[in-house]
C-alpha cells in the first residue's frame, strides 16, 4: 500500500529528456480552466447584460475584495490580482481530488514550493514599490539593529513554513485516505473525503490570508495583527 | 537493531510527542476564542478569522513533526 514515497511523483510521459508528472499536467489543466472560465465570463458587457456566469464571477471578485479589504485596509487594488488568483488556484487545486483519477498538485512538494516562492518575491516587490528602497530595507532593523539577523531569518522560515503547511496538510490527508481504504471497505472513506473538501478550502484560505498579511505588512499597511 | 527499526521508532516518537504540544495549544486557543465569542457575539467574524490563522500557525509545528517522520520513513539519508 505505502510502497510509493510521498516525496516521489508519478511520471506520465517524457518530452525529450524532461519527465512530465501528473501534478504538472493537473496544474496546467487548472490554469487553462480558470483562464477559460474568466474569458467566457467577461465576454458579455459588464453590469448591462452579464449572464449567469458573469454574475457569479462578479460575486467571487466582490467577496475576495471585501475579505482582503478586511485585512489590508484601504486600497486593495494592487494586491487583488495576485492574492485572488492565488486563492482561486488553491481552491481548485486542493479540490481536484474530487475528480476521480486526479490528485491535488499541492500534495506534492514542488507546487507549494513554487507558490511560496512567488509569495516570498512579491513581499519584497510590494514592499519596495510602496515604501521605497530605503524605508523598506530599514524595516529589517526596525525595533533595534540587533534584531537584523532574526528578521532576515524570519523572512526565510516563514516562507518555508508556508510551503510545509500546505504540503503537509494536503499530503497527509491523501495518506489518511489511503490508510482507511487499506483498512476498511470501499465506501468507508467517503466521510473522510468530505472532510478533505473542508480541509482543502480552509488551507487555501489560510495560505491566502497569510500571504495577504505578509504582503500587507511589508507594504506598510495592515489592520489586524 | 538495524537502521530501519531505529528509523521507525524515531518516526513514531516524533509524531506522538510532537502532537502533544500543538494539541494542548490548539485547545487553549479554541477555548479562549469560544469565551470571547460568547462574551461578544457581534465580533465573531474577526475572532474566528484570527483564530483560523492562529490555529494554522500552531498546527504547523505538528506538521513539521509529520514531515520529519515521513522523511525518516521514506527519504532517510542513512538508509542506502
Amino acid at each position: 500500500m505505502l510502497e510509493t514515497s510521498p516525496f516521489a511523483s508519478d511520471v506520465l510521459f517524457h518530452i525529450g529528456p524532461m519527465p512530465i508528472t501528473l501534478p504538472v499536467v493537473t496544474t496546467w489543466g487548472i490554469m487553462g480552466f480558470l483562464v477559460f472560465l474568466s474569458w467566457v465570463g467577461t465576454q458579455s458587457d459588464r453590469f448591462v447584460e452579464a449572464g449567469g456566469l458573469g454574475i457569479a464571477l462578479e460575486i467571487v471578485v466582490e467577496t475576495l475584495t471585501s475579505q482582503i479589504d478586511n485585512i489590508v485596509g484601504a486600497k486593495t487594488a494592487p494586491f487583488l490580482p495576485l492574492l485572488g488568483t492565488l486563492f482561486l488556484f488553491l481552491v481548485f487545486a486542493n479540490l481536484s481530488a474530487i475528480v476521480p483519477g486526479l490528485k491535488p498538485p499541492t500534495g506534492h512538494i514542488e507546487t507549494p514550493a513554487a507558490l511560496a516562492t512567488i509569495v516570498f518575491f512579491s513581499v519584497h516587490y510590494f514592499g519596495i514599490r510602496m515604501q521605497g528602497w530605503k524605508n523598506y530595507l530599514r524595516h529589517y532593523a526596525r525595533p533595534s539593529a540587533l534584531l537584523l539577523p532574526l528578521n532576515v531569518l524570519a523572512e526565510i522560515t516563514r516562507t518555508f513554513s508556508l510551503m510545509i503547511r500546505l504540503f503537509g496538510n494536503m499530503m497527509s490527508h491523501e495518506f489518511v485516505i489511503a490508510i482507511v481504504v487499506f483498512l476498511s471497505g470501499l465506501l468507508v472513506p467517503i466521510p473522510f473525503m468530505v472532510l478533505g473538501v473542508l480541509i482543502g478550502i480552509i488551507q487555501a484560505y489560510i495560505f491566502t490570508v497569510l500571504a495577504t498579511v505578509y504582503i500587507a505588512a511589508s507594504a506598510g499597511r495592515i489592520k489586524i495583527e | 537493531m538495524d537502521i530501519h527499526a531505529i528509523s521507525i521508532i524515531g518516526a513514531v516518537i516524533a509524531v506522538s510527542f510532537g502532537a502533544i504540544g500543538p494539541a494542548l495549544a490548539e485547545g487553549r486557543a479554541l477555548a479562549a476564542a469560544m469565551e470571547a465569542i460568547s462574551r461578544q457575539p457581534e465580533s465573531a467574524g474577526p475572532i474566528s478569522r484570527t483564530l483560523f490563522v492562529g490555529l494554522a500557525m500552531i498546527e504547523t509545528m505538528a506538521i513539521y513533526c509529520l514531515v520529519i517522520a515521513l522523511l525518516l520513513l521514506y527519504a532517510n539519508p542513512f538508509v542506502t
